[in-house]
């Protein structure tokens, strides 16, 4: 936790990190949705070549974007497996004891792992390219209408921003606290999960003591300061639509938008199918 | 007379046995002065300072910020007091609630509901100030303690307050830190804000107009820092410590050295010891 921007941020200044956060969070969103509606390899590939071109543009290295699959690799394999063991359909292509492997079975795995690298790789880019403060201020922007059914929009978006400012601080607390029981003869690296378990107690509960102490300095700081959740605030940051943010939605848009046609109208496999006939 | 404290008592509400931390306590603070609160842990000295701004409502006696009471349950008019004596706490990372710079100095107008185009000419004045313009995009996470408070001490002035007190703000710093903040202090005090500097280091007293010393809750003396300081029985009696250099002035002057009798600075008393030859 040496770096001010903590989380993916990875600045590079470029055309995407500019973009409004509400338009790329738009995007994402429409992102998550547009991908479950894929049905056939060509979408599939088209999408990918979308997502690495934004991540052209917004001059993410490729290692970088990449590295962002990691987490969900075991995730990946289990259910790909899973899928390629127990669907039924096609030809029977592998048959050696109880396992069974049908054509089917295949297409499935290799569908589903595309599909799961693509949902991971888009939203990535949003957290690349945006610090959390941009997206709290995203999110408080867009859930705006929800003021009318008396949701504390603003509150909840201070929350948040609280919560994200706090987080270096409560790591650099838990790595003092660690370091005080250490220098006590404290072990945190020896023995089962469970006893490893059982010696971050004495770092929780002075942690949670420094937190519930820190939140009641901080209201009282807050209170000095004037804030209350009713009354009637301006508001320094005002987010403004660019040219740059109505093209990049624009594009955003353009492609779903194919994804769907192809789905509901055009369905380019078959095309393509036809062509090597 | 922006403050003006009339009998004031404050007690603590604890399940036995209330906890009687201000007794009966009469005083002004003038305006454009600068005061220093001096007194042991305990003394009541912290719970002077949130009996200022409305943070705590005496339980008998008045406390009035420009002859309006603090004992109000309209927020307006509480805001009104807060917005007039602004308040900087002692640990810096708890009274911040944003992750950049400019952020935080906006929360305190923005609360204020003070028009957007004036919280930026507010945050350009604030930081400017204290010298702490070249960061105003920054995080404060990765600044000093002095200039972490320095910032907390912007965060008040956008607020365009009368008063300034300052709750013991030099007490988690280090030397180099303190001195940032005592410098902005005096700044600021030259500019016509009145600075209630509540500490417990009596070398912060020195440069202050009027020293009040605390002491079970009590003003137990008031006056120039001349007259505090030369009061040694009372200081031996409250058991408070004098700067060193303080010490040095009266053993010098008991053993016949001809120095003037009044308060130094190290290097004061330095030249002055160089003239008495």
């Amino acid at each position: 936790m040496n770096n001010i921007v903590f989380g993916q941020y990875y600045p590079t200044g470029s055309v995407v990190h500019r973009m409004d956060p509400r338009i790329k969070l738009l995007a994402v969103i429409l992102y998550i949705v547009t991908v479950f509606f894929i049905k056939d390899y060509t979408m599939y590939g088209a999408i990918l070549v979308f997502v690495l071109g934004v991540s052209c543009v917004a001059k993410i290295p490729l290692k970088v974007l990449l590295r962002t699959v990691r987490t969900i690799i075991f995730l990946v394999l289990i259910t790909s497996i899973i899928n390629l063991f127990f669907t039924r359909g096609g030809k029977l292509l592998v048959k050696w004891g109880v396992i069974k492997i049908y054509s089917e079975g295949i297409h499935h795995a290799v569908k589903l792992t595309l599909r799961l690298i693509l949902l991971m790789l888009f939203p990535s880019l949003l957290t690349l390219t945006t610090t959390p403060m941009e997206l709290t201020d995203a999110m408080e922007s867009l859930m705006k209408p929800l003021k009318v059914i008396k949701v504390p929009v603003h509150a909840i978006a201070l929350i948040m921003s609280i919560a994200l400012r706090m987080i270096p601080i409560l790591m650099e607390e838990t790595n003092k606290i660690m370091l005080a029981q250490k220098a006590r003869g404290a072990d945190f690296d020896s023995g089962g999960v469970l006893k490893k378990a059982k010696a971050m107690i004495p770092v929780l509960v002075p942690l949670f003591v420094g937190a519930f102490r820190r939140a009641d300095e901080l209201a009282l700081a807050m209170d000095a300061r004037c804030y209350s959740s009713v009354a009637k605030r301006t508001k320094y940051k005002v987010m403004h639509l660019s040219v740059r943010d109505l093209v990049g939605g624009l594009i955003c848009l353009a492609v779903f938008t194919v994804v769907f046609l192809n789905k509901y109208l055009w369905a380019f496999d078959s095309m393509i199918l036809a062509l090597f006939k | 007379m922006p403050i003006k404290f009339d009998h004031v008592t404050y007690e603590y509400p604890m399940e036995e046995k209330p906890v009687v931390a201000v007794k009966d306590v009469s005083f002004e603070i003038a305006d454009g002065s600068f005061v220093c609160v001096c007194g042991e842990n305990g003394s009541g000295k912290s719970t002077l300072a949130k009996l200022m701004n409305g943070l705590l409502q005496p339980t008998s006696g008045t406390v009035t910020v420009d002859d309006k009471s603090t004992a109000t349950e309209v927020e307006k008019e509480l805001f009104a007091i807060r917005q007039k004596v602004g308040m900087v706490f002692q640990n810096p990372d708890n009274q911040m609630i944003a992750s950049i710079i400019e952020d935080e100095i906006a929360f305190g107008p923005e609360n204020l509901g003070v028009p957007r185009e004036e919280i930026g000419e507010r945050i350009t004045y604030a930081l400017d100030a204290v010298g702490m313009s070249e960061h105003r995009h920054h995080t404060p996470y990765k600044l000093s303690g002095g200039q972490k408070q320095r910032v907390a001490i912007a965060a008040v002035l956008a607020m365009r307050p009368e008063v300034l007190v300052l709750d013991e703000s030099t007490a988690m710093l280090d030397p180099k830190g303190r001195a940032e903040v005592l410098k902005v202090a005096h700044e600021l005090h030259a500019q016509g804000i009145t600075i209630v500097l509540i500490t417990h280091f009596m070398e912060e007293a020195t440069q202050a107009d009027r020293v009040i010393v605390m002491s079970s809750g009590e003003v137990v003396m008031d006056g120039t820092p001349e007259e505090v300081f030369r009061d040694r029985e009372g200081i031996e009696r409250y058991d408070l410590e004098l700067p060193i250099v303080d010490d040095v002035a009266a053993a010098l002057s008991q053993q016949g050295v001809p120095i003037e009798d009044k308060i130094y600075s190290v290097s004061t008393l330095a030249e002055a010891i160089c003239r008495s030859k």
